[in-house]
């Protein structure tokens, strides 16, 4: 109902240093973390997947800068309905890109609110920040794309072993993971490399609570032809509902909770 | 556990609490002493036995024809009363709760005490022919509620009547919207509860006579008799009413012959039972204890009576069904909820009830309503989000909201309307509508529509482009203006029908002293609050006809609309929401010393009060389909489900204690991945939304495409359930311009 904290508490923290772009919002997403989540679209990634469904979020520049303040107001709308129902995810782009920015963020909504808090990344970045940095993220989403470190590449033009090491951090962390894995055919659907991948992900033992095995969709196409780029995947088809889950069974048989 | 026998006779009360609900009539202290809360899931639910099965097929064959007929029979040869008609059955061998409005299942009664011509136009429209005997009664005779209305009404009153800017007052049928406490019957025997009315009676004798005290008199009158004839009418079907229920079928059959005898005689606009299904369920569990029922025999028994809540049918007219569609009847039944002293309210029977979705198929009636509460058990919330998803029957109110203003045993009349069960009562005044009003601030009172002078004491606005202050200053005026017709309009209604509409079973099982709400309500929310919003952050350029009147307007760009969660604009709807509350309980005098609340509420009216305003200052065309309840107007909530929650949450139960309804329609796949993580967000978002002081939100879980192919296939969809504004219908029974208005809905893909 009304208000609690008065519009201007926030302007008490001004600090122009620390700012952000930030691609876009979303009040209630059921996909992106547990439960009902404020999702913050990061503007900027370095990596240049195939298949990514955002590509607009690509550019720093596609965002708009936003200090602590603008980011707390949004949550504020919705604290008390996500104190019940859910939590705050950090996605993008890659939040990781600004690393500083979500970092200040995330720890002053923790004190506010003591709200979930989820980090939705593949992880390429984490050597820039310390491990203080994350105590108030109660989960990490960790994409990750492939477990062939050549595909890995040629999938998303970086290299697959900073994440792999930012796993073992997480796992060094005992902080909570849910694994996502995007199942495209032709990419990423063999069933050897998705045996490889849940092997390595089982390895990590209860730390990954969830594992989430995404069927490849082509609703990001538009995004693609409206930023002029060439779009490769166009003619993947998406996964039929019977291939994606038997890659589910794939990590179930190591005992992993998959969706 | 007390062992007495008294006489031979069994004591009906044994193995039950000694406290004082004993000596005076206390359903709630009864229940409260004796129930058993549940925590658990739903693993203990039976399916439907093959008796019951039988039953509904049977029944659904009645069904059809009645769909394709729009009324099956009529009894058209004599005024209802509690006990005009013989015993009737839709198979005496298969039934386990018996009685019907009639003397046979579908067949509709007449209830000319209302008005006698919507009993005449409603038996025209569906081929039958009205009485000459009861023609002459109500001509010659006797007047009805809807002559004495007419008798008193002013030229101003039926202005607004004929323009649509009030629509759907009770004025020519039942008001309805008053739950009797129809447990008192189980629980005390008719005996009892006529003593208990004769002892009011006397308690008056040496009081001041004055026109109150010899109302009530003759009121208590009434109610003595009526409780009489309720006797009878349990005689009739060979049922004895006149000690306790001593089983759980006693109990169920009592309640239900209760709540029976009210449908016979009153075609009220909504006809709540109230709150029974945990008081019920004291009666289960006494004789699960004594081990003479089984899980499956209660579940029968739940089914059975559900079976007959769903054939409660009123006759009514075409007009009656364009403001209300779908043959709704509001058998509201308030489940759940929490007690006072923090145990849940929830028991098995609470899960019985819903499972009848399962055990008979989904259905619009009774219209099953969650008192939702943070605090229920999460087995009880899993179980109603699970629900919810397969059947999209159910709605949920705010139970911690209610709880602290109307204690722990109150129902829910109609959609929103809480009232504490046996203790309060409503005068129903239907609705004003705001968005046209603030079309005669614009237009000097001057309707839209018809170019006549509706509203006295404006002046039109003159310039091109509305200025803000100017139009709110007029806007105030023209609220005042509508409160006080308003007003004036349902003292009149409720006079009369209290004169010659008297509901007397409902009454007889209310205390003597009781708190009287004057209902008030406001349609069009969304739409004035987003006209303001255009006029204040846009710029709105007027359109005038050759008379001069505004008809049209054009807004420059974008501006904050209502569903999104922005103060910019939500305030202003909370704004308006407080004020006319304001205005209305600045009236001079409320009928019975009633108390004014209103509500944000539609039903389906939405689409008639659209057709009858024209083009508004946020850019919605003449004749539009206004938003339903406190809905944003459709397609202009953008940023999903929780935004849309967010702003309407905002709106203030204070100033509208008669309820605020929203109905939010999301597809299965925007609450998650998996069936456990869609219940549970469903859930959870349940608990967000009240917590943050959200009233009421009608759960819908479809998809558009399945609304689509029912609309062309409605022979494949006998049973698919939408909810509207505060009630469930039966899609395929809606009017094709209805069905288009549900389906252009906003549906959230994502929330």
């Amino acid at each position: 109902m009304t208000a609690l904290v008065p519009d201007d508490a926030f302007d008490a923290i001004h600090d122009a240093d620390c700012h952000g772009f930030l691609h876009s919002v979303e009040s209630g997403a059921a996909v992106d973390g547990p439960g009902m989540r404020f999702v913050f679209f990061m503007a900027g990634c370095q990596f240049r997947c195939l298949y990514c469904h955002n590509p607009d979020t690509w550019k720093l520049h596609n965002g708009t800068r936003v200090e602590v303040k603008d980011m707390l107001r949004q949550v504020r709308k919705y604290s008390s309905f996500l104190k019940f129902a859910g939590g705050v995810t950090f996605s993008g782009g890659e939040p990781l890109m600004q690393a500083e920015f979500v970092g200040a963020t995330a720890a002053a909504i923790k004190k506010r609110w003591g709200l979930h808090i989820a980090l939705d990344t593949q992880g390429f970045l984490h050597g820039k920040v310390t491990d203080e940095w994350f105590d108030p993220i109660d989960l990490v989403m960790l994409d990750i794309k492939h477990i062939d470190p050549d595909r890995y590449l040629a999938l998303t033009a970086q290299p697959l072993q900073p994440t792999l090491d930012f796993a073992d951090r997480l796992v060094r962390l005992g902080k909570p993971m849910r694994i996502r894995y995007v199942l495209v055919p032709g990419w990423s659907d063999a069933p050897d490399d998705v045996a490889k991948m849940a092997d390595k992900v089982a390895s990590y033992g209860d730390i990954v609570e969830l594992v989430e095995v995404l069927p490849f969709h082509q609703m990001g196409t538009s995004k693609w032809d409206k930023l002029g780029l060439d779009y490769k995947l166009r003619d993947t088809p998406t996964p039929s509902n019977d291939d994606t889950e038997s890659a589910r069974e794939i990590f179930r048989a190591r005992g992993l909770e998959t969706t | 556990m007390n062992a007495m026998n008294k006489d031979n006779l069994a004591d009906p009360w044994e193995d039950f609490s000694e406290g004082s609900w004993r000596e005076a009539v206390n359903v709630r202290d009864f229940i409260q002493e004796n129930y058993t809360p549940y925590e658990g899931g739903d693993s203990f639910l039976a399916g439907p036995t093959e008796r019951t099965t039988a039953l509904w097929d049977e029944l659904s064959v009645l069904l059809k024809k009645e769909r394709a007929a729009g009324v099956l029979d009529v009894s058209s040869d004599r005024a209802s009363s509690i006990t005009a008609h013989d015993a009737g059955y839709i198979n005496k061998d298969l039934e386990i709760i018996v009685g019907l409005q009639t003397d046979a299942p579908l067949k509709r009664a007449i209830m000319p005490n209302g008005g006698l011509r919507m009993v005449e136009n409603g038996l025209k429209a569906y081929g039958f022919e009205p009485n000459e005997t009861i023609h002459e009664i109500w001509t010659k005779y006797r007047k009805s509620h809807n002559q004495g209305v007419f008798d008193v009404y002013s030229p101003d009153i039926i202005a607004c009547r004929k323009s649509g800017v009030i629509t759907g007052l009770p004025d020519a049928y039942g008001r309805g919207r008053i739950i009797g406490d129809y447990r008192r019957v189980a629980l005390y025997g008719i005996d009892f509860l006529k003593a208990d009315k004769l002892r009011e009676h006397r308690e008056l004798d040496d009081a001041v006579f004055n026109e109150d005290t010899i109302r009530d008199r003759e009121e208590l009158s009434e109610q003595y008799r009526a409780l009489e004839e309720l006797r009878e009418m349990g005689l009739k079907y060979g049922i004895d009413m006149s000690k306790p229920a001593g089983t759980a079928r006693e109990a169920i059959q009592f309640t239900y012959f209760a709540y029976l005898a009210a449908v016979k005689e009153q075609n009220g606009a909504a006809m709540s039972i109230g709150r029974i299904s945990s008081f019920l369920d004291v009666y289960i569990e006494r004789d699960f204890a004594r081990g003479t029922l089984t899980e499956s025999e209660a579940q029968e028994m739940i089914d059975d009576m559900v079976i007959k809540l769903r054939i409660v049918r009123f006759l009514r007219t075409p007009d009656y069904d364009e403001l209300f569609s779908g043959d709704p009847t509001w058998v509201t039944e308030a489940i759940g909820g929490m007690s006072k002293d923090g145990r849940t309210l929830v028991t098995k029977t609470s899960m019985r009830v819903l499972h009848t979705l399962y055990n008979l198929g989904p259905a619009p009636e009774p219209n099953l309503t969650v008192l939702w509460s943070s605090k229920l058990p999460r087995g009880f919330k899993d179980f109603c989000a699970k629900v919810s998803k397969d059947t999209s029957a159910i709605q949920y109110e705010n139970d911690d909201l209610m709880r602290t203003k109307w204690g722990d045993d109150y129902g829910i009349a109609c959609c929103v309307s809480a009232m504490a069960i046996g203790k309060q009562m409503q005068f129903f005044g239907a609705r004003a509508n705001l968005a046209k009003a603030l079309l005669y601030a614009i237009n000097g009172g001057v309707d839209e529509k018809s170019g006549e002078l509706v509203a006295h004491g404006l002046e039109p606005i003159k310039g091109d482009v509305l200025e803000y202050d100017e139009v709110v200053e007029k806007f105030e005026i023209a609220m005042d203006w509508l409160a006080k017709t308003y007003v004036k309009a349902l003292n009149c209604i409720h006079y009369m029908h209290d004169r010659y509409a008297y509901e007397r079973i409902e009454m007889a099982l209310h205390d003597r002293e009781i708190l009287r709400t004057m209902a008030c309500g406001i349609a069009g929310l969304s739409i004035a609050a987003d006209s303001l919003s255009a006029i204040k952050h846009s710029t709105v350029k007027v359109i005038r006809n050759e008379a001069g009147l505004a008809v049209d307007y054009e807004i420059a760009d974008e501006y904050p609309m209502f569903g999104n969660n922005d103060d910019k604009v939500d305030d202003i709807a909370v704004w308006l929401t407080e004020a006319f509350m304001k205005k209305v309980e600045g009236q001079p005098h409320f009928y019975r010393n009633s108390m004014p609340t209103q509500s944000v509420l539609t039903i389906t009216s939405n689409v008639v009060y659209g057709k009858k305003t024209g083009a508004t200052p946020d850019g919605r065309e003449a004749g539009e389909a206004f938003a339903p309840g406190a809905n944003p107007m459709n397609g202009r909530d953008k940023n999903g489900f929780v935004a849309a929650g967010a702003s309407v949450a905002k709106l203030p139960y204070e100033f509208a204690k008669d309820g605020i309804s929203w109905t939010a329609s999301a597809t299965p796949d925007s609450m998650g991945h998996t069936e456990k993580e869609q219940v549970r967000n469903l859930a959870n978002c349940l608990d967000g939304y009240t917590n943050a002081g959200g009233f009421h939100v009608n759960v819908n879980m479809l998809s558009r495409d399945t609304l689509i192919h029912a609309m062309d296939h409605p022979e494949e969809y006998p049973q698919l359930t939408v909810r509207v504004s505060g009630y469930a219908v039966n899609f395929v029974k809606l009017t094709r311009e209805q069905q288009l208005d549900v389906i252009g809905r906003t549906f959230h893909n994502a929330m």
